[in-house]
């Protein structure tokens, strides 16, 4: 961005004595995660895990085909590569299926607690005072509570269903996000920057948009990045309890319930859905950590 | 009184030669400490009480004491970046903020600061360019205008703008930041520079370089600054009057070579004993004064220094008002060797050099 302005604005001579090399803050980042094989194997599962379920329809059978005759068969049956369920249905076409919801139910919540804490964070954070002080105080009666638990409570409360397991799960985010976009923006606000161009005269809306949400999304980012896998895993716990989605629709914590009186039959066919939940929980986590890294400037 | 435009309204020197560019009047500040809940029992700290001055154009004045004396406060205060709880700032002859003055806005644009961190007063995601040119943005100049005069400052501070304009602040050293600093607050066309500490975290060498460019600006742009420091030799090098502070309220202004000379006040005399001698035979071992600054919550009435001073009598319970005692020489002290001069010595007179 600044190298473009450069070229337009410096005398030539000056340009074309100093060339500006790409400085963007992004394009450092991306050079850095480019260097870390790591962080690019997690993105590269990740992104498998997520294109399979987006293309699910085309990729692989009726996750809803029952079929009495051919339940609980084996991985590797021909026909069935990764075994049939309780119910007869393709194993496989459940899991990739299942990753729609999954993904869904552990990108979503945090999406939405990512735009709702930042914001509130910000605003409580810079104005400071006893505003601040009354809508840290009024989100601490939610860290009393276990997020497990106040994830059960909240999604028991509004009755089961998807929808209400994603505001359940937002609203166990949102305090958290809270907590970090308001103590990094206290931070920021004494720094003497913040000082100085409160003496240009600047608005606070131009002073927050310049020189505080750049130094506060940063940190708030790579938190959230962070929180998508233990919004899966609650997911998957509401599914498991039932207090999310509802059978048949396929889902990874939902088929891990269903499937948990076949493990002494077929304990692979019962411990495949679990296998997904981690191993995209742990792709997002050393995602989480590689970007944590990228971001840093003073690297 | 004011023009339909600000360009014109906020740089032209209307008031002539004669008059301060700054006038302080009474600026007082009380922060209340937590401990007592519910206003019960809860302790006051006088930061800075009643200080009063006038800084003429063009020249330096020099605001020195110890840590916690209130200098950094005055600054903030003067600044509005702390509301003062009474006390009224006189900018060349308008009223900052009042009725037919001047908006706050306008005032901020004429004067700005360069603090002691130089790191810390520089946004880390933004660069050099970006930094020194987001004031006369936010005053409406266009963002290519902006940066080529990011870029003219830069040259003028001694930063190559080619190879230094694209630079984030962790990139440079403290005292290339430090430069930045001064580029990015004259960004504005202040008239009025507030150095708080801003060569305080610099090594000696690089500290004379920056002073000397301070110098150099001040001449070039008929700067005025206000410069707060704890560095007896830098405000003796660069300022024209100095004003001591002790514990949020001035004890002693003077043109620097009278103070230097001959301090009238036992504190400020206590403060420049302390610099250290260059020549080994008048070192001393003697602390020049005893005890700690007492804790500003905890002061009464009286002369606030009458704990610490070697020269306390009876008159030291009532606060001595800052009266002339020399041309020019102005200072709050009960002790005779100060003259009084007749029908000047009224308590918080503005005093005029």
């Amino acid at each position: 961005m600044s190298s473009v302005l450069d070229s337009t604005v410096a005398p030539p001579a000056a340009a074309t004595a100093a060339p500006p090399r790409s400085r963007s803050y992004w394009g450092g980042v991306a050079r850095q995660l480019r260097r870390d094989p790591v962080t690019l194997l997690s993105a590269l599962v990740l992104l498998l895990i997520a294109g399979s379920a987006l293309l699910a329809p085309w990729l692989v059978a009726d996750p809803f085909q029952a079929s009495m005759l051919r339940r609980l068969q084996p991985i590797g049956s021909p026909g069935h590569l990764l075994g049939t369920d309780e119910l007869g249905r393709d194993m496989l076409a459940r899991l990739v299926h299942g990753g729609r919801l999954s993904l869904l139910m552990g990108v979503l919540p945090v999406v939405l607690a990512f735009v709702a804490g930042t914001s509130l964070g910000l605003f409580a954070g810079y104005i400071g005072g006893r505003t601040n002080m009354l809508v840290m105080r009024t989100l601490d009666v939610f860290y009393a509570f276990p997020s497990v638990l106040l994830a059960v409570a909240i999604a028991g409360a509004m009755g089961p269903g998807m929808s209400n397991s994603l505001i359940a799960l937002t609203l166990v985010f949102v305090p958290q996000v809270v907590r970090v976009a308001e103590s990094v923006t206290t931070q920021v606000r004494k720094l003497d920057y913040l000082e100085a161009a409160r003496l240009s005269g600047a608005g606070a809306l131009s002073i927050v948009r310049v020189h505080v949400l750049g130094n506060v999304l940063g940190p708030v980012f790579v938190y959230t990045t962070g929180l998508v896998s233990v919004s899966m895993v609650l997911a998957s716990g509401l599914s498991f309890l039932g207090l999310g989605v509802k059978p048949p629709q396929p889902e990874w914590g939902l088929m891990l319930n269903t499937l948990r009186s076949a493990i002494y039959i077929n304990p692979w066919i019962a411990a495949l859905p679990g296998m997904m939940i981690f191993v995209t929980s742990v792709a997002f986590n050393l995602l989480a950590d590689g970007v944590r890294s990228a971001m840093d400037l003073r690297r | 009184m004011t023009t339909t435009t600000a360009q014109i309204a906020v740089t032209a020197d209307r008031g002539g030669p004669a008059q301060p560019l700054l006038l302080v009047r009474e600026l007082r500040k009380h922060f209340a400490l937590g401990g007592g809940r519910f206003g019960a029992g809860r302790r006051v700290v006088q930061a800075v009480d009643g200080v009063s001055f006038a800084v003429d154009k063009g020249e330096t004045l020099g605001i020195v004491g110890e840590s916690g004396c209130g200098k950094s406060t005055t600054a903030r205060l003067i600044t509005r970046l702390i509301e003062p709880d009474s006390g009224e700032v006189v900018f060349d002859g308008d009223g900052v903020g009042q009725y037919g003055g001047m908006a706050l806005r306008d005032f901020r644009r004429n004067l700005q600061m360069v603090f002691q961190d130089s790191f810390a007063s520089l946004n880390p995601r933004l660069t050099v360019l970006e930094s020194i040119a987001y004031g006369p943005q936010v005053h409406g100049a266009t963002k290519a205008d902006a940066l080529a005069r990011s870029r003219a400052l830069m040259a003028r501070v001694g930063l190559e703008p080619a190879t230094m304009g694209s630079r984030y602040p962790h990139e440079l050293s403290g005292g290339q930041r430090q430069r930045v600093n001064i580029a990015r607050a004259l960004a504005f066309e202040p008239r009025l520079l507030i150095l708080d500490e801003a060569v305080a975290a610099l090594d000696k060498s690089v500290q004379a370089q920056v002073l000397n460019l301070l110098q150099e600006l001040k001449a070039e742009r008929g700067l005025t600054y206000l410069f707060i420091s704890h560095d007896l030799n830098v405000v003796h090098y660069l300022a024209d009057r100095v004003m001591v502070m002790y514990l949020g309220q001035v004890v002693e202004i003077a043109p620097v070579q009278a103070l230097y000379r001959r301090p009238r006040h036992p504190y400020s005399a206590a403060l420049l004993s302390a610099v250290p001698s260059m020549d080994p035979a008048r070192r001393s071992e003697q602390p020049p004064l005893a005890g700690d600054p007492p804790e500003a919550a905890g002061v009464t009435a009286g002369c606030r220094f009458r704990d610490r001073c070697a020269h306390a009598f009876e008159a030291c319970g009532v606060a001595p008002p800052l009266r002339e005692a020399g041309h020019g020489h102005w200072v709050a002290c009960h002790l005779e060797n100060v003259i009084p001069s007749a029908g000047a010595a009224r308590a918080g007179e503005v005093p005029d050099t």
